[in-house]
């Protein structure tokens, strides 16, 4: 069974989703991520599904759990690189992926992870 | 019975410039044909008309119009009703061309077989039927040719009513103009999301100054290309609302969730703070120090 890579880049997870994703995989890649988060204390964790053309309510639900998960273990997730085709698909399906945090492409992703990062800390001095 | 049928055919051939003229008259008088331009269209078309029947063998030919022999006829017909469509007929004004035909040749069949009551009703009946087909036909056509113009029109405005314009590096700017019912979403939708990535633009501002309503209808549709954008990582702004459509939308207690400004202006400031971006007024700012 094809196993998907998780990425470390500083203090982030860069998981990229290239394959047809099945209940197994899904299942792996969740508990292969949440191990990688504890080990590797991330704080960002980033899924990139620019090679997606077909994100469905089952992929959907993944990344809503995913994200769910990651931010248990105090790490931010962000879905980067949603094709148009998919979003308004998404949108249409009613799967506004709510819980989830969104940007455009990898380099925004990481910025926008740093920023939730930084602004976290800020406010943890704070108190 | 062809032979009978031809009897109209044959008179028509016969006293075809009789016809014609008496047909005109009938026309003009009838119709207002007004300035002489029309006048010789009318002409032409009558002219034109007249020899598509008279090239004709029989009037069975016409008991299907859909039939390959007719296209020659079709065509003027529809010629006909595009041209009287342009210069703003209307349908029964177009449809009258071909039935005004019926005066003139009842007529002319009274003067040659006037003398044979039963011969005379028999070619009547054959007369208004074709006539009155080809009258139906013109008027369908007309109404094809409208809706054909409408088709386009509504092609033509959505293309033209979704502009997504670059405000500022980074800001996107959508002045929705008009209703917006699903297929303009749709075409709105796409538009904003292509422009995201191509700009890779963070943030939208979405103008519904020229939204004349806001019902839950348009509020859903509104709410989807938020989402959709959200998705490609880019936040939405939604701007130019009118005092009584926040009035609208508190009434129909619609929760749309983004941030609202009521100007476009508020809604770029908003989007350059949020950009880290800073507009200075430079008079203020060189009489700053000094204080």
């Amino acid at each position: 069974m094809a196993e998907i890579p998780i990425l470390k880049i500083g203090d982030c997870l860069l998981v990229s989703i290239q394959v047809d994703m099945h209940d197994r995989l899904a299942l792996a890649l969740q508990d292969d991520l949440t191990e990688r988060i504890v080990a590797d204390h991330a704080r960002g964790v980033m899924i990139d599904i620019s090679a997606l053309e077909i994100v469905d309510s089952f992929i959907g639900r993944m990344l809503n759990n995913i994200a769910a998960m990651s931010r248990v273990l105090d790490a931010v997730t962000v879905v980067v690189g949603m094709r148009p085709a998919v979003a308004i698909t998404l949108v249409e399906l009613g799967l506004g992926l709510t819980g989830v945090r969104t940007a455009l492409n990898v380099d925004k992703g990481l910025a926008l992870i740093r920023r939730i990062i930084d602004s976290d800390s800020l406010d943890a001095d704070r108190d | 019975m062809s032979d009978n049928r031809s009897v109209v055919l044959a008179l028509i051939d016969r006293h075809y410039q009789r016809l014609l003229t008496d047909w005109l008259a009938c026309q003009k008088r009838d119709a207002k044909l007004g300035d002489a331009q029309r006048e010789s269209e009318a002409r032409e078309f009558a002219r034109r008309f007249l020899e598509e029947l008279r090239r004709c063998a029989t009037l069975a030919q016409f008991d299907n119009l859909e039939a390959p022999e007719c296209a020659p006829m079709r065509e003027l017909l529809d010629e006909l009703s595009r041209a009287r469509l342009v210069q703003g007929f209307s349908p029964s004004e177009t449809a009258t061309f071909v039935l005004s035909l019926k005066e003139p040749l009842f007529e002319l069949l009274r003067r040659e077989i006037g003398d044979n009551a039963e011969g005379l009703a028999r070619e009547i009946w054959t007369a208004t039927g074709l006539l009155d087909k080809l009258g139906l036909y013109t008027t369908e056509s007309y109404v094809r040719t409208r809706e054909e113009v409408i088709r386009r029109q509504q092609q033509e405005l959505l293309e033209l009513s979704t502009p997504v314009v670059e405000l500022w590096d980074g800001v996107l700017a959508l002045p929705l103009i008009g209703t917006l019912d699903s297929a303009r979403t749709q075409i709105v939708m796409e538009s904003l999301l292509e422009r995201i990535v191509t700009s890779g633009a963070e943030i939208a501002i979405i103008d519904i100054t020229g939204v004349p309503t806001v019902d839950t209808l348009v509020a859903q549709h509104l709410i989807k290309t938020i989402s959709a954008a959200r998705l490609m990582g880019a936040d939405c702004i939604l701007s130019g609302i009118r005092p009584q459509i926040a009035q609208t939308i508190v009434h129909l207690g619609l929760e749309l969730n983004v941030i609202s400004k009521a100007t476009m202006s508020s809604a770029l400031a908003l989007a350059l703070r949020r950009t880290g971006k800073v507009v200075v007024d430079r008079a203020k700012s060189a009489a700053a120090p000094a204080e």
